[in-house]
């Protein structure tokens, strides 16, 4: 058994634009997706997870670059002979059939025998809660229900992988949530490698065992949940997961990872930063808005002076827009976890806010 | 007046379908029933209907001479009808099939172009489209003439085919005059087809023959019914292709008709030859409907 459910080795694609031009939708990715993972891929709308999702599946074929599955190179192998299966966003159910007949046709293109397939079709749909369907047709099924047999359809075929082109989008936030967890604790049971494409960044943080941030056809960064959200390593994933704020300022010292940085307004910051970096750098210190303070703590890192602008209530929180010194805009988010949560400040209070070293990450790019 | 009908929904939807009515009435309903009425009376000596009730009139239809003898004349002249109007339909969707496929699978762009050629025909007149294939099946024709000279091309002899006028050449002329009814309707159904349903085909492990068997054909059912019944009615009643093109030899049930009007003035058997037409397209049609289905539940999907 290879190392890698699949990898991606430094695959291009470039469609045809409108005008005849070359588009290119993925550049020179690389990604490699361990076996038994649930690995996602999250990025905006156009950032090419889509499209290297259909290349693993084999409806696109790579312009550059290999495509592996367990170790083999997939090359032209069309999609119905590759060993992955794939659950479509509109969830792609045969209208004409009945549910049962949706989920065997998997098992009969593979020659499975009749007496198997009934037994495999109704192991499935029970696997998805969706016991004694068989007979029903996909109509008169709500949009959770059809994911679930669209699920059940590429499960039952047993896939070495599962590709899930935002197979979540269609549904109401409520039910998202459920399907969610399920989606993943249904990934455990089954132990199939998922690769999960969304734009949505809570839904890959909830499932996902690593997470692949896409941007403009390339890969800015992979890694764990808390890894691209406590590590960003550039500006756009610190931005696209989460809340942050941006300082922009200079860099006046390094000492290891800790870097002091002079601001507008004659402030100081100090944050702590992976790469060197050589003094009088432009770079932006990402922070985000609950690991500000807003009452000073005694001894933080660092401590500053501003005015409140916004104060918004949302339930569990409440943010609060402070403006320091030389305009620059900082969003602290406080927990209302108290009996009787009232807000801290007002609108037009001086406030001293606080936050620690590491909470503060320089990013130049 | 004007504020009644706004309120009255009814009142509108009277007046909306209210000159179709109309025309419908006068021209379909009063028609019908005075070519059923007709259809039970007999013939005078100077040609002038009688109006009686009689069944002679289909009794000689199915054969029945008043005498007591058998005569199978007109049931020979139905059944060849009815033959004809299948193997029209047959060749017709044999090749409309692949056509509409093609122009369905093509780029989006270019499909407008291609339906625009598909009804190009229509522009010129019905029985000037069918006189020129005289032109082209004759024996000295078009046809001819081309096959004979590759022949002789190749140092061969070339007897002339002799298609014109003959039952095969109204067959050409019907398949030719109805495939664009064919093309459009299954176009349509297939351009709906959603194309993430052939990539879940593949997905599970449909090759292209089987993705066509198993999704595409069933899916594009609802026009090839559409296209059948716009086919097959109009093909069993006609009878300028067989009037043209089978030289007054091939006699369907079309000509039987027109000939009682026109030439034998026994407007009571023709009548009775209609009903007897009109009847038999209702259980062709019925039955293929309920057969296949109008496709209801796929459309509704």
């Amino acid at each position: 058994m290879a190392e890698y459910a699949v990898e991606l080795r430094d695959i291009s694609k470039r469609f045809p634009g409108p005008s005849g031009e070359l588009v290119t939708a993925v550049r020179n990715v690389t990604m490699q997706i361990r076996d038994g993972e649930f690995f996602s891929m999250l990025g905006p709308s156009g950032c090419g997870k889509t499209t290297s999702l259909r290349m693993i599946a084999g409806f696109e074929l790579p312009t550059e670059g290999e495509v592996y599955i367990h170790g083999k190179p997939m090359g032209k192998t069309p999609p119905f002979q590759r060993p992955v299966n794939t659950v479509f966003q509109n969830y792609a159910l045969f209208p004409h059939m009945t549910i049962g007949e949706n989920v065997a046709f998997g098992l009969q293109m593979d020659g499975v025998p009749k007496s198997e397939i009934m037994a495999r079709v109704k192991q499935a749909l029970e696997m998805v809660r969706l016991p004694g369907y068989e007979k029903r047709r996909a109509r008169q099924l709500s949009g959770g229900q059809q994911q679930r047999v669209a699920l059940a359809r590429s499960l039952v075929k047993r896939p070495e992988v599962l590709l899930l082109d935002e197979p979540l989008g269609a549904l109401d936030l409520k039910l998202r949530k459920d399907m969610q967890l399920e989606l993943k604790k249904l990934q455990r049971e089954v132990g199939i490698t998922f690769i999960y494409v969304t734009h949505d960044q809570e839904e890959a943080l909830t499932m996902s065992d690593r997470i692949a941030v896409m941007s403009g056809g390339v890969t800015l960064q992979v890694g764990n949940a808390n890894e691209i959200y406590e590590r960003p390593n550039c500006k756009f994933v610190a931005d696209f997961i989460g809340e942050t704020n941006f300082l922009q300022g200079k860099v006046t010292e390094q000492n290891g990872k800790a870097v002091t940085l002079a601001l507008a307004g004659g402030l100081t910051v100090h944050a702590e930063a992976e790469q060197s970096l050589a003094n009088g750098t432009e770079a932006s210190v990402a922070v985000r808005p609950e690991k500000v303070n807003l009452t000073g703590h005694a001894g933080a890192a660092n401590q500053f002076t501003g005015r409140i602008v916004s104060v918004v209530y949302i339930g569990t929180d409440t943010y609060y827009g402070v403006r320091l010194p030389g305009d620059q805009l900082l969003r602290a988010r406080e927990q209302n976890d108290r009996p009787d949560s009232r807000p801290m400040a007002a609108e037009g209070d001086e406030v001293t806010i606080s936050f620690s070293t590491q909470a503060a990450r320089v990013l130049t790019e | 007046m004007i504020q009644t009908l706004r309120e009255n929904k009814k009142l509108q939807g009277l007046l909306l379908i209210l000159p179709t009515l109309l025309w419908m009435f006068g021209l379909l309903i009063i028609p019908l029933i005075l070519t059923f009425v007709t259809s039970f009376g007999g013939r005078s000596a100077d040609g002038n209907v009688i109006y009686r009730f009689s069944l002679n009139n289909y009794l000689r239809l199915i054969g029945l001479t008043p005498e007591g003898g058998f005569d199978p004349l007109y049931l020979q002249i139905i059944w060849r009808s009815l033959t004809l109007a299948f193997q029209t339909t047959i060749l017709v969707i044999l090749m409309a099939y692949p056509l509409a496929y093609f122009i369905a699978r093509a780029p989006a762009k270019r499909r407008n172009t291609l339906l625009f050629l598909v009804l190009v025909p229509l522009w010129t007149n019905f029985v000037i489209r069918i006189y020129a294939w005289i032109m082209i099946l004759r024996t000295q024709g078009v046809l001819n003439s081309v096959i004979g000279w590759l022949v002789g091309l190749a140092g061969g002899h070339f007897q002339p085919f002799e298609l014109y006028p003959s039952q095969s050449a109204v067959l050409i002329g019907m398949v030719y005059e109805f495939l664009p009814f064919m093309i459009l309707p299954i176009y349509t159904s297939l351009e709906k087809i959603d194309n993430s349903l052939f990539e879940a085909a593949a997905d599970l492990g449909a090759n292209a023959l089987r993705t066509f068997w198993r999704v595409t054909l069933p899916l594009s059912m609802p026009g090839v019914v559409a296209g059948t019944i716009l086919v097959f009615v109009p093909v069993i009643g006609t009878f300028i292709v067989s009037d043209i093109l089978g030289g007054r030899q091939v006699i369907l049930v079309g000509n039987l008709i027109q000939r009682q009007f026109l030439d034998a003035r026994d407007p009571a058997f023709g009548s009775a030859a209609s009903i007897f037409l009109m009847l038999m397209t209702l259980i062709v049609t019925l039955y293929y409907t309920r057969r296949f289905g109008f496709g209801e539940e796929i459309a509704a999907a």
